[in-house]
């Protein structure tokens, strides 16, 4: 059950890996590698559960937490740029 | 009593397995962004405590116990969050969700616009 | 392969940013198979978190799209298929993995895994090795670090711009991001104390750990604001932790010096050897994790704080 599991998360990692590849916007991409790195964690844990990695909850952890601030990074980075530039001259916010 | 825990153990692995696929053809076929983030939000969501949940069942009281705990309580507070930002910066952005206007009432039920 | 692929073709930097991170994932998961689990960990901190942020933030300063080549590619294309074409036939010579015969298992190897955890007195082997065995060139290492963060100081120096002040932040009026960041940010400085000091016995160590421990800063810089940030952690603290870390290093080698052994040589630092060489890997992973978290920090703050010029 654990190895059919595995096989569920990664072919969807596969069908979030094309999501990332196709959409049409930025936001489409975000989520797809949102949803690919959370996907990994899950098969971190899972596949080192089963393949008897070395510390492999650690990195699963880790991988958790660093999704999170990527997404968060792409956010700040990308979609709040005008909320600084309307902040510079206020005639010209909308 | 172990076969119970291995019973319990496949039918949340069975479950979040299930999930985890429906939420990823969701990404794909779902036409909008919006309901692409619902989708997967969701989905994702319940898949991964109940994947970690099957796997906790099949190891033994240890340390990783805790970290698998650990992982799940993580998952379980940002995936949400990381949702709900997505869709907030793709509002702010200027993304409108796709919406179909019924124009023709449907018979028995009360239309709400004319 | 598929995604490096991907990731060269598309001109879109933004998908191709989010590409890398995905391409930095799937190598720390390969790590992991090979059974190099500090490695994965480094890659995983590294490359999905850190390099990310700071290329998003290299791109909002840059153009979007990535300008069309004006050269003849195929001259590129010449060198780069050589030079892989000779990489492979070198590979194809080696020993393989694992092969007890390879020379690189003969000399010194033998040695460190039979009498590591007896002379340095710690399981994790990995960790023996970098801060021990090799520790001169882990000293070069956070070296490079320490000048790689001088030269990012040296280009592009950390603007103190008068629009950020504390509470102004660009991602706007969050409540749900803010009230679990808040929250998440205690954990993730604690994940990294854990991984510096856990990195005797499983995965871990200075590296990691001074990522680690950016990150969790990063994040409250993202969320709440440049000037919130900055008024946590003032840049000229970060100046001078850089230059600590380094110096804790460099001390502990001093000591033992001054102390009559060689350069680094932790024996010198407690009566009995295995203490001391316990003690010294313990100090010189916390010099290196502290050179760490404040070059990336420092790195991040010059990044993020310049404006956009027109």
């Amino acid at each position: 059950m654990l190895t059919a599991a595995i096989v569920a998360i990664l072919v969807t990692m596969l069908l979030a890996l094309i999501r990332t590849f196709l959409g049409p916007t930025e936001y489409d991409r975000m989520l797809g590698a949102n949803s690919f790195g959370t996907k990994t964690v899950l098969f971190i844990a899972l596949a080192g559960h089963v393949l008897q990695w070395n510390s492999y909850l650690d990195v699963a952890l880790l991988y958790a937490l660093l999704n999170f601030v990527g997404t968060i990074a792409v956010m700040r980075f990308f979609e709040y740029r005008n909320a600084l530039e309307e902040r510079d001259d206020p005639e010209s916010a909308a | 009593m172990t076969a119970i825990i291995e019973i319990l153990s496949g039918l949340c692995l069975f479950l979040g397995g299930v999930l985890c696929v429906t939420g990823g053809v969701g990404l794909l076929r779902m036409p909008d962004f919006f309901s692409r983030v619902h989708a997967s939000g969701v989905t994702e969501t319940l898949a991964a405590p109940l994947l970690l949940i099957g796997l906790a069942l099949q190891m033994e009281w240890s340390l990783d116990l805790v970290k698998v705990a650990m992982i799940l309580i993580l998952v379980l507070a940002t995936n949400p969050t990381a949702t709900h930002a997505m869709a907030k910066a793709a509002l702010h952005g200027g993304q409108r969700p796709l919406v179909f206007d019924n124009d023709k009432p449907t018979r028995g039920e009360g239309a709400s616009k004319p | 392969m598929v995604i490096a692929v991907a990731a060269i073709r598309l001109s879109d930097l933004f998908a191709v940013v989010m590409l890398f991170g995905v391409y930095s994932l799937l190598t720390a998961v390969l790590f992991m198979d090979l059974d190099a689990v500090d490695v994965a960990f480094t890659e995983a901190a590294v490359g999905a978190g850190v390099t990310t942020v700071l290329m998003l933030s290299s791109l909002h300063l840059t153009k979007r799209w990535e300008a069309l080549p004006r050269r003849n590619p195929v001259l590129g294309l010449l060198v780069v298929g050589v030079t892989g074409a000779a990489l492979v036939y070198a590979v194809l010579d080696a020993p393989g993995l694992g092969d007890p015969s390879a020379a690189v298992h003969q000399h010194v190897t033998p040695r460190y895994i039979e009498q590591g955890q007896a002379e340095v007195g710690m399981p994790n082997l990995v960790t023996a090795v970098l801060a021990s065995y090799r520790g001169y060139d882990t000293f070069g290492e956070t070296v490079v670090i320490f000048t790689a963060g001088l030269a990012v100081l040296l280009l592009l120096g950390i603007q103190d711009d008068p629009r950020m002040r504390p509470g102004v932040s660009t991602i706007g009026d969050q409540v749900v991001l803010r009230s679990v960041v808040k929250v998440l940010i205690p954990l993730i400085l604690l994940y990294g104390l854990y991984v510096q000091f856990h990195g005797d016995f499983g995965a871990g160590g200075g590296f990691q750990a001074g990522v680690i421990f950016a990150t969790g800063f990063v994040l409250y810089d993202l969320v709440f604001g440049d000037g919130s940030a900055r008024a946590v952690v003032p840049p000229g603290w970060l100046h001078r932790l850089a230059a600590l870390g380094v110096l804790i290093y460099g001390g502990v080698g001093v000591y033992s010096l001054l102390a009559g052994k060689a350069f680094l040589d932790y024996s010198a630092l407690a009566t009995d050897p295995v203490h001391g060489q316990h003690l010294g890997v313990l100090l010189v992973e916390l010099g290196v994790g502290i050179a760490v978290f404040s070059v990336v920090l420092l790195i991040f703050y010059a990044f993020s704080g310049r404006g956009r010029r027109r």
